[in-house]
């Protein structure tokens, strides 16, 4: 009896121990990555590096600041597309909760955010590239304004669930018609989930690639029209590691470690911001 | 107390105030001035519900917009090669022959590799947060660096996968007596396996952590081990929940593209082992999409998108029913 | 001036199905303070709710009858001009989180994009302070949030900002149900200054507040109003066997 209970007991530690080293081994990818990709590229990066153009091959030396410049650009616009149009949608499904276009929509939000990104630099292909008659910028931006579409909504629309319903007839109460309840006492007590849905939607299409393939394409030279190719940092670590010449190799482990610099450090901010406002995600 | 302070105020709006008659006009004029305010708020107030509205319609417009043009698009392809097009094992664009085989069995072979490989490790990051250390520095920095995984644009995993994880499986290759090509379906999986971790991870901890405390108490009361609760309270009490995250993880696992673009060899034929070169439904269409040069081509390429479209959406939304069943219980 | 300020006509008020409020029928006059009491579920609060037209909010909540205001019917009107003419404070103090004091007291102003100058929001600041007893305690620290107050300060902070408005009618929901015993005592000597200046309509299960703070008390019962009278007489002969047996306290 005695010798079965320390068997249970020695199973049960050992289930443990082996839990434990399982679950930190995933760690450990990770930290490699880390480690390999700032190595490989912390040292690529001055002030040359981020002021100049890709050189072409055979000559040392050359930037990414088309690239940067480019990511800056269609990041942006993605935003001013889909932060007024996922808060808006996230307002009305948090307002509306249980009529039948709330469901509908909640539904494609819910389609929308497993939609792979490649699938979505497809139709953004046909809704502008070909109509348009030219890779644009523009279009990888409404691309990835897709991609944080979902979400903007379903963080704004959590956040702002969770807000009593009090609030709200304080506002009716005092004779405010529904935009201003909305607008003026809803979203600033829910802001900071708000704020934290558009942080993170930002950090997830900061590195995406496969929406841009077939929109934005890429462009080794400096570009600032919306309604014509642009380089971004994604694209160029994908062209540029996937070429094989070294010195291309070289620029793009620069552009990866800032590339990653970049995105982790939104998502740790983010991840600080949500902490210090105790916001659910 | 009263009288100082409503002589104060003797300007403002009060229609019962009727106690100063000097001001009873101005009070009208900032009453008219209050009411005319007002319809412009109702007006508004029309505006913005119908705002909502337009905008709620438009997400499902938006979904629906996505589905049709992926059909329409595809419709050449699919009236050309029918439904054989699913299982026709030979791709070749220029005797005009697209059959998409190779692809979803290197979709398939991917992306059930990389969950097979990553599940215990999920698991074991949504047992130990969940169960063993719930509270503490030691789970927070985990939890977080685990997220973190989900954060690494996956152009920079398939960087340092071409880098560093394919000259490794090129000489574990060697060493088994495989043609070592290094890129292939192994490689694409192992990195996929990494990509996929924090999705299953995190749901399983949410849910193990719902389980109620006081089933695993009577558990523990009648004599049970840690071990026991996990397996017999735990694990039965999760079980949809758990399979909804794996479903999660498979959901991103096919669409994934760059990572697997970068790192699975690129080529048409169907692979004949786990360590050769391959495609996968979504590293084609990156791969080709832009040197598609004729309509037939193209049109074959989308309605892979569409397959892909297709598929995903159903895996989700099967997952994302079984969580909300669960939170729901 | 006529003597009746709020007048209800056959008013009927339903929760999908479910009829919360059968056939009202009251007149208030005006500076008066009206108590509406009863059982809990006999739709005293939906028929408070009724009249600033906040019942209809609730998702599935309908309303038919007449609410006269000064002989207008506020089932005609918008609501957002029935809501600035009445005022309503509810049953848990809910000031804006987000605002400071000084702006919660002026936030139908502010949230309402009314510009004034600032000496005119200082003064109804002060004078809407002043009212609800609370000047003294806050003004020294009108910029801080609204929620670092009592229970009861917040409370009278929310009459405040009700007040603000000039209102001609306040409506009460069991405000003090939520408070101590001594922030319920403060609030309900408020009542006695407030009406100098506004009809008050004040729902409340505490038959003892009834008693003390009111002129006229309505009793509901069932979704009815079963008797509506001056209170020392409600109180002291009842007409209606429901309502003596609620006061007896033979069922509650």
């Amino acid at each position: 009896m005695t010798n079965h209970v320390k068997y249970r007991i020695g199973k049960s530690a050992a289930f443990k121990t082996l839990t434990i080293v399982l679950a930190f081994a995933c760690v450990v990818p990770l930290i490699f990555i880390l480690i390999y990709i700032i190595q490989a590229g912390i040292t690529k990066i001055n002030w040359h590096f981020l002021t100049n153009l890709p050189k072409p091959v055979g000559e040392t030396g050359g930037g990414i600041a088309n690239a940067l410049v480019g990511s800056m650009i269609i990041i942006s616009v993605a935003s001013v597309i889909a932060i007024p149009f996922g808060i808006l949608c996230g307002i009305y499904l948090s307002e509306n909760r249980k009529s039948r276009l709330a469901y509908w929509s909640r539904l494609c939000v819910d389609i929308l955010q497993g939609v792979p990104s490649i699938v979505i630099g497809i139709v953004a292909y046909f809704w502008l590239v070909k109509p348009l008659g030219t890779f644009s910028a523009l279009s990888g931006s409404i691309a990835l304004a897709i991609m944080m579409l979902p979400i903007i909504i379903r963080s704004t629309e959590e956040t702002l669930k969770l807000l009593p319903d009090s609030l709200r007839e304080a506002g009716f109460a005092l004779g405010l018609p529904f935009h201003r309840v909305v607008l003026k006492v809803i979203v600033p007590c829910g802001i900071s989930g708000i704020l934290s849905g558009v942080m993170l939607s930002v950090a997830r299409i900061a590195g995406e690639t496969a929406p841009l393939l077939f929109t934005a394409f890429g462009n080794p030279y400096l570009s600032v029209n919306i309604l014509k190719p642009m380089q971004s940092l994604p694209l160029l670590i994908f062209n540029y590691a996937t070429s094989p010449y070294n010195d291309w190799h070289d620029l793009a482990w620069g552009a990866s470690c800032i590339l990653l610099i970049w995105v982790l450090t939104l998502n740790i901010f983010t991840k600080l911001m949500t902490r210090k406002w105790k916001v659910q995600l | 107390m009263e009288a100082p302070i409503d002589t104060n105020l003797a300007t403002r709006p009060d229609e019962r105030s009727g106690r100063v008659v000097s001001i009873k006009k101005q009070d009208t004029v900032s009453n008219t001035k209050r009411i005319n305010r007002s319809f412009r708020q109702i007006r508004a107030e029309n505006v913005f519900r119908r705002t909502l509205i337009i905008v709620a319609l438009s997400m499902i417009v938006l979904v629906l917009g996505i589905m049709l043009t992926l059909i329409w698009k595809s419709t050449l392809s699919i009236k050309s090669a029918g439904i054989g097009y699913l299982w026709g094992k030979v791709w070749d664009p220029v005797r005009d022959i697209y059959g998409a085989y190779p692809f979803i069995l290197g979709t398939l072979l991917t992306s059930f590799l990389a969950l097979i490989i990553s599940i215990p490790f999920s698991f074991a990051v949504g047992v130990f947060l969940g169960e063993y250390y719930p509270k503490g520095w030691l789970s927070d920095l985990l939890k977080n660096t685990v997220e973190l995984i989900a954060a690494v644009p996956s152009v920079i995993y398939g960087f340092w996968a071409l880098a560093v994880l394919v000259p490794i499986v090129r000489n574990f290759e060697t060493k088994i007596g495989v043609e070592p090509v290094g890129l292939g379906i192994f490689s694409s999986s192992l990195i996929l396996a990494v990509m996929v971790i924090p999705y299953a991870a995190s749901l399983g901890r949410s849910m193990i952590q719902m389980v109620p405390s006081n089933l695993k108490e009577a558990a523990y009361s009648l004599g049970a081990t840690r071990w026991e609760v996990i397996r017999s309270v735990i694990f039965p009490y999760t079980k949809s929940g758990l399979f909804a995250g794996i479903l999660l993880s498979l959901g991103r696992a096919l669409g994934e593209t760059m990572a697997v673009t970068m790192v699975i060899g690129n080529t048409s034929l169907i692979p004949k082992s786990i360590f050769a070169p391959g495609n996968t439904m979504a590293s084609v269409i990156a791969n080709e999409f832009t040197e598609a040069d004729h309509p037939v081509y193209l049109s074959a390429l989308i309605e892979l998108g569409l397959v892909l479209f297709l598929v995903t959406v159903v895996i989700n939304m099967i997952g994302k029913k079984m969580i909300s069943r669960f939170t729901n219980e | 001036m006529e003597s009746t300020i709020v007048k209800s006509v056959d008013y009927n008020a339903y929760f999908g199905e479910n009829h919360v409020v059968k056939n009202v029928n009251i007149e208030i006059p005006r500076n008066n303070v009206i108590a509406v009491m009863g059982p809990s579920g006999c739709g005293k609060t939906t028929f408070l709710r009724g009249i600033n037209r906040m019942h209809e909010l609730i998702p599935g909540a309908t309303a038919k009858g007449k609410i006269m205001l000064n002989n207008e019917d506020v089932m005609e009107m918008h609501p957002i001009f029935v809501r600035l003419k009445i005022g309503m404070v509810f049953q848990r103090p809910n000031p804006f989180p987000n605002l400071s004091i000084y702006d919660n007291v002026i936030a139908g102003y502010k949230l309402n994009g009314i510009k004034l100058p600032k000496a005119e929001k200082d003064k109804i600041v002060e004078h809407s302070l002043t009212r609800v007893a609370l000047w003294k305690e806050v003004k020294d620290s009108l910029t801080k949030k609204g929620s670092f107050l009592s229970g009861g300060q917040q409370q009278r902070l929310c009459i405040a900002r009700a007040v603000a408005m000039e209102p001609e009618v306040l409506l009460f929901d069991e405000p003090t149900s939520a408070l101590d015993p001594i922030s319920t005592s403060t609030v309900e000597e408020l009542f006695h200054e407030l009406k100098k200046n506004y009809t008050l309509i004040i729902v409340t299960h505490n038959m003892q507040q009834a008693a003390r703070v009111s002129d006229k008390t309505a009793f509901f019962y069932m979704g009815e109003l079963v008797e509506y009278d001056d209170t020392k007489q409600m109180f002291t002969n009842p007409r209606d066997t429901r309502t003596q047996n609620y006061i007896t306290g033979r069922f509650s």
